[in-house]
């Protein structure tokens, strides 16, 4: 159990998503012009980290891993799938945003409308397979401490994004070098914000 | 680049393909397509010439192929066509780099096999590969690549130099003996946050010179 909230913390703070990895940036900049939009891209990213990671987990460790195959015959003791494991997650991912996407719209019509076009495009974001590499490179142990990797995660790219959403509504009223302006004052904004977490690292867990 | 200029392949069209990318439309800088890689691979020169490489090979390549099957790729499930595509053109480029360049490869660890989800190669398939020929989709492919290791370059030397005090692995500072005089290191710049404040002042530079790109609002 206290491993599983050193994970959840790390996750979060130490190792977030965007600024210690840098994962999802496009989006992150693209979509942070309003509080209300990257707050339900936040909530997507998380819920498809959520299903995705420990979905992989699962494949990692059934499929993918030198010798996972054993389970069905003895004679793949040897077998090192572990070469296709991009292409797997990335199709995993693919199709569980398709997944969650008719979920979305056949359940709950309002919160789909308000994520439009950023859904699909989860599947193109770095933060998603990110994880999934992550998980797969830390060697976690259990399908749970995965799953808390994943939700944790996904909450740190939500509080970032968040973050900097509310942070650029103010700009607006301030008087931002003409170059600066738009894209320039964000990389700045973003790394000052990196700077800030970086505090976070003197934590031992 | 300037060897391929002399093919009669290359008109005055074409060669745009190839330059506008490295200035006034880089992917990095003004498209801002594929940060996340862009910044998590700049501490060090080699890495990130290693990295520019990879990407410039896959985007031209998915490009070509990407192109070459545009018409006959059914609308609705052309992202995971165009997926599969660069997923197996990354798994190559990833075993190829393990087999040939072991150390750079543990360097840049999970970021090769990010390349899949650069938004560089989607947002190049998408705006280009899928309404133009072969081979003008392969420059496109190249110009991008390059104007992105470009960056890459620019960002990962200021790094190096300023945090480490060497160029590709040279101890220059060591070698010009500036520590005797009290220098050190700016321990900052090997920090990931000095990544994002390095390419927003190279964006302010490029914008202040080049005033068409300024955003108003």
């Amino acid at each position: 159990m206290e491993n599983l909230v050193n994970i959840f913390v790390k996750s979060i703070f130490i190792d977030n998503m965007i600024f210690a990895y840098f994962l999802g940036m496009c989006s992150y900049l693209a979509v942070s012009k309003t509080v209300k939009t990257s707050m339900g891209l936040g909530i997507a990213v998380t819920f498809v980290l959520l299903i995705t990671v420990p979905v992989n987990f699962l494949l990692e460790q059934y499929v993918l891993k030198k010798g996972a195959l054993v389970w069905l015959d003895e004679s793949f003791a040897t077998l090192d799938l572990s070469f296709l494991s991009f292409i797997m997650f990335i199709a995993v991912i693919a199709s569980i945003v398709q997944l969650v996407e008719m979920v979305i719209e056949k359940s709950s019509p309002a919160l789909y409308n308000s994520l439009g076009i950023f859904l699909p495009l989860i599947a193109v974001n770095c933060a998603i397979l990110g994880a999934s590499l992550f998980m797969q490179e830390r060697e976690y142990e259990n399908i749970a401490e995965a799953t808390v990797f994943g939700l944790g995660s996904g909450i740190g790219w939500l509080l970032a994004i968040v973050a900097l959403a509310a942070i650029r509504e103010k700009m607006r009223y301030s008087n931002v070098p003409a170059p600066l302006r738009g894209l320039g004052i964000t990389f700045i904004l973003t790394g000052l914000m990196g700077i800030a977490f970086m505090s976070f690292l003197g934590i031992t867990l | 680049m300037e060897k391929v200029e002399k093919e009669p392949l290359l008109s005055a069209k074409n060669r745009k393909l190839l330059t506008n990318p490295l200035g006034i439309d880089n992917p990095i800088t003004v498209q801002v397509l594929g940060i996340c890689s862009a910044l998590a691979v700049t501490v060090k020169m080699k890495p990130a010439i290693v990295m520019a490489i990879s990407v410039t090979v896959v985007v031209a390549l998915s490009n070509l192929i990407i192109a070459l099957m545009r018409k006959s790729i059914p609308g609705r499930i052309r992202i995971i066509v165009q997926l599969v595509v660069i997923a197996t053109l990354v798994i190559i480029v990833d075993q190829f780099l393990k087999a040939f360049a072991f150390d750079v490869s543990k360097q840049l660890s999970v970021f090769v096999g990010l390349i899949i989800t650069n938004c560089i190669i989607m947002g190049r398939l998408e705006a280009f590969a899928m309404a133009n020929k072969p081979w003008p989709s392969f420059l496109d492919g190249i110009g991008n690549g390059a104007g992105y290791g470009l960056i890459l370059i620019i960002v990962s030397f200021f790094r190096e130099f300023l945090g480490s005090g060497s160029i590709f692995g040279y101890p220059v500072m060591e070698k010009l003996g500036v520590y005797k005089f009290g220098y050190e290191d700016n321990g900052m710049m090997i920090l990931p946050p000095m990544a994002l404040i390095t390419v927003g002042l190279i964006i302010w530079f490029q914008r202040a010179r080049n005033k068409s790109l300024i955003e108003n609002k």
